[in-house]
């Protein structure tokens, strides 16, 4: 096995494209192996989330928090910064606009309490990003690890929210929240579930994280650490400054993206399944079907979202089991990272 | 089906079995191996352009060549692991097809590689099991294990069997490669620059191998990119330059210069002028310094110098005798134990490597790659790995963009850097290229102290000689260079006073008039000179 030379520039967007197709390739063997006709499943999965009004709103609702993840990812996958957790930074965002909902300012106005929650939702996926920054920059402790069991510390804090003390009062004992005071209402486009301010926002984090990353001196600073942590540290670049505002962007990005989940439309906090579904995993297929681009993001993030809504719309129709999108997400997420390998190495069999 | 498979397998080693040099009469001097009209080519490039090579017994064959000459490729052929698009091949004047390095193998070639193949986790004489058909790889028996010290005797490959690969130095480790090739049944063994990971010493032992190999009727071709190689030790020496066979001469016929200009298609610098400089004030001292190794052992032993402007001091030494801790820790890369470090006056004793960096040093550090770029990122991006900071290339929060662009493509063009262009990557560089990167970078802030370690290291002539003129530009230009090399000729060539360590001291520091060779030579092995 060895190093291959440059890639051309086409390999690169070849790379992720016949990566999707294999994935959907293999996923289909196993289809027809259960007796479901693949082609006929991915035209109506493809029906269910690009073809009607309905559908293509449904499929950007999910478009949201998966860019605005995805987007966080690329600048901590860009410095090389392994973060795992965006699930636990989105809700921890979820959880602090909830707090400013109901117990903050409950009766504010929305142009107080809106800002509000972006406000502290990014400030507390921040934070929660910044827990393993700090671990990672001080104590050189792994993130993959601390980012991971951050995720779980995440969910057991909104399963104890919503069972003991912030549990709805009129709710009947179910475990969720109180609604939101309808001030805290993401504004929608009509008809649809498409939060706006929060598509806005997500839209803006792909170009700002493009920005930052290639026009900036701290970006810069980033990809010079992402790139050869020893370089950097002859270059005076301090890895602390890079590891802590990578994740504190990165994590404050999800927290954004857990703000619109619970403001723009549950609105209200509830169970961590039902507020996320794993936007902050799917996101790292985001970044790296983007190969890294944060502009990419927002074509890789539309497409993650419609296969979403495509999985969801074909599972009642072909009474699959709940499983079957994750599975496909774990294809490609080995497809794309075989393909990236065969683009980097020439394996040689002698 | 079946017969047509056991057919194949009954015909492939009788024909092979016909033609093995390791069985077969050949007399010194007669042509172990001919290829003829050999042509290769990659996407883009002619690797091998109809190219001649032929291995006597008996000699020592250089097949010299700048990096990209084709040097490989050839003999990558002639080992079965590339198929030439062109071209003959004849093992002791009769035509062979080498499909596998296995074919080159039975007809008795072998190859040690520039990175080796060997397994860490097992033993000398493992490793050796597992390439010779016919030995069981674990436990190997005692018969090999004396049939291993057989061969080390013969040629002088001192290594134990039974030590682990892991354990072994790289010279050692060469060693192990050759001892494979031979005990596979090599008669024309093939060495793609061996030297590259050898210290002198290591370097002599080897070449003192291969003289005696060749004596006993083996055919050696030596892959090299250094003259002094070619002329030391070799019979005859094959030059390439662009994917072709430049000439065949023997080492008698012609000097130095000649061969680098067949080489590298011009005239080069072997002499560098070094007009007398204006001496100026001290610009590094180091006073008492100790420091030490990763393993915790004092490796930089109470050593003092100072370097004034102007002037090259240069540090020779046999690897791993503290070179490296002591430039490391002058630059703040290791803890200094004792002592003091001073640049322009200012104490810099532990400080952070940016603050040190910051006034006005330039660093070449010894490992380039791992410590001298940010490989994913452009050559432009690059270039400003130290300026960055500063107005004009960024103000407070962003970059200047068009600024750098300008500024890169400048340098680019100043230093001659061969790049697709300033936004390509810059691990896609060669090695030369890469050093250029890193010394436009660092000469084009006029430094007022330069520490080379190792600055032309695995360069091939052209690089090596920009190099060297850059360096001798800035001591004109007034700066004070600290040059750590393992190449005699470098330091004889640039230094204005050599100091010589061992062990972590200086042995002793020759004055420009009392430099010689053969002092550095001995003090080298730790002599105090008696003066
Ligand atoms: N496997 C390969 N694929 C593509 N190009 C190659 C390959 N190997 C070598 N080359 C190219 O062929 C030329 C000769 O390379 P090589 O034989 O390695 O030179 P040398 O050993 O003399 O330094 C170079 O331009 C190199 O980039
Ligand atoms: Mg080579």
């Amino acid at each position: 096995m060895e190093k291959k030379e440059a890639p051309p520039k086409w390999m690169e967007v070849l790379v992720p494209l016949v990566s999707v197709a294999s994935a959907l390739l293999i996923a289909g063997f196993f289809l027809a192996l259960q007796g479901i006709p693949p082609l006929e499943l991915y035209s109506k999965m493809l029906a269910g989330s690009f073809a009607s009004y309905h559908g293509i709103s449904y499929t950007i609702v999910k478009t949201i928090p998966l860019l605005l993840c995805g987007a966080g990812l690329v600048l901590a996958f860009k410095a090389n910064i392994w973060n795992i957790g965006a699930e636990g930074q989105l809700l921890m965002g979820a959880v602090a606009a909830t707090w400013v909902a109901l117990y903050a300012m409950p009766s504010a106005p929305s142009y107080l309490v809106i800002p509000a929650m972006f406000a502290f939702g990014f400030i507390a996926g921040a934070l929660w990003g910044l827990v393993p920054g700090y671990l990672k920059s001080k104590l050189a402790v792994n993130e993959i690890i601390t980012t991971l069991m951050m995720n779980y510390i995440a969910i057991k804090l909104v399963e104890y929210l919503i069972y003991g003390p912030w549990r709805g009062e009129e709710e009947w004992g179910f475990p969720i929240t109180d609604k939101f005071p309808e001030a805290a209402w993401l504004p929608r486009i009509p008809g649809t579930s498409v939060h706006i301010p929060t598509l806005i926002l997500a839209l803006l984090s792909a170009a700002l994280v493009y920005l930052l990353l290639y026009k900036t001196k701290v970006g810069y600073e980033a990809r010079v650490y992402g790139s050869n942590p020893e370089a950097a540290r002859y270059a005076g670049i301090s890895s602390e400054k890079v590891i802590l505002l990578v994740m504190a962007i990165s994590g404050g990005l999800a927290g954004l993206a857990g703000v619109g989940e619970v403001a723009g439309i549950h609105r209200r906090l509830r169970y961590p399944w039902s507020i996320s579904c794993g936007y902050g995993f799917a996101a790292i297929i985001v970044a790296f079907l983007a190969r890294l681009n944060p502009l990419a993001a927002i074509i890789s993030a539309i497409f993650l979202g419609g296969l979403f809504v495509g999985g969801d719309a074909v599972q009642m129709a072909f009474g699959l089991p709940v499983g079957v999108v994750n599975m496909f997400n774990g294809l490609m997420l080995l497809c794309l990272v075989s393909g990236e390998f065969a683009l980097k190495y020439r394996v040689r069999v002698k | 089906m079946k017969l047509l498979s056991l057919r194949s397998v009954l015909e492939k080693p009788m024909v092979i079995e016909e033609i093995s040099l390791s069985e077969m009469q050949v007399e010194l001097g007669e042509p172990l191996v001919q290829m003829r009209g050999i042509v290769k080519i990659f996407p883009g490039v002619v690797a091998n352009d109809n190219v001649d090579f032929d291995l006597y017994a008996g000699e020592v064959h250089a097949l010299l060549g700048e990096n990209g000459a084709g040097k490989t490729t050839l003999m990558n052929i002639l080992f079965g692991l590339y198929s030439p698009d062109e071209g003959e091949i004849y093992v002791a004047g009769k035509k062979v097809e080498i499909r596998s390095p296995r074919d080159a193998i039975r007809y008795g070639i072998g190859m040690v590689h520039q990175h080796f193949k060997l397994i860490p986790t097992l033993t000398v004489a493992e490793n050796i099991a597992l390439s010779l058909a016919n030995a069981p790889a674990i436990n190997p028996s005692k018969h090999l294990v004396e049939e291993i010290e057989r061969y080390s005797k013969r040629y002088g490959l001192e290594v134990d069997p039974s030590a682990y690969v892991w354990q072994l130095s790289v010279g050692e480790r060469q060693r192990v490669e050759i001892l494979k090739a031979l005990m596979g049944g090599a008669r024309a063994l093939i060495l793609d620059e061996p030297t590259t990971v050898l210290t002198p010493d290591e370097r002599d032992e080897l070449f003192k191998t291969l003289r005696r190999m060749a004596d006993e009727g083996c055919g050696i071709v030596l892959i090299t990119h250094k003259l002094e190689e070619a002329l030391s030790v070799c019979d005859r020496i094959t030059v390439m330059r662009n994917g072709r066979v430049v000439a065949t001469v023997r080492p008698n016929e012609v000097v130095a210069a000649d061969l680098a200009k067949m080489m590298v298609g011009r005239d080069v610098l072997l002499n560098y002028e070094k007009p007398p400089s204006e001496i100026g004030e001290v610009v590094l001292r180091v006073e008492g310094l100790r420091v030490l190794g990763d393993r915790g052992l004092v490796s930089v032993d109470g050593v003092s110098f100072d370097i004034r402007s102007g002037e090259v001091f240069g540090i020779a030494g046999v690897a791993g005798n503290g070179q490296s801790e002591l430039v490391e820790a002058i630059v703040g890369l290791r803890k200094v134990e004792s002592g003091r470090v001073e640049i322009l006056g200012r104490d810099v004793t532990n400080q952070p490597t940016s603050r040190v960096l910051g006034l006005g040093v330039a660093y070449i550090p010894e490992h380039r790659i791992e410590r001298g770029i940010a490989p994913d990122l452009s050559v432009v991006e690059n270039l400003i790995l130290k300026s960055y900071r500063n107005p004009p290339f960024s103000g407070r929060l962003a970059m200047n963009t068009d600024y750098v662009r300008e500024w890169g493509k400048r340098l680019v063009e100043e230093y001659e850097v061969v790049t697709p262009s300033i936004d390509a990557p810059v691990k896609l560089l060669s090695g030369g290229n890469i050093q250029r990167v890193i010394i436009a970078r660092e000469f084009s802030q006029e430094p007022k102290l330069i520490i080379a370690s190792h600055p032309t290291y695995g360069l091939d002539v052209a690089a090596t000689e920009y190099v060297r003129k850059k360096l001798l530009e800035q001591r004109r230009r007034g700066a004070a260079i600290l040059l750590v090399s393992e190449d005699l000729e470098e330091l004889l060539a640039l230094s204005d006073r050599i100091a010589v360590m061992y062990r972590g001291r200086f042995v002793g520091v020759l004055e420009a008039d009392e430099i010689t060779l053969d002092r550095i030579r001995v003090m080298m092995a730790g002599e105090e000179e008696a003066s």
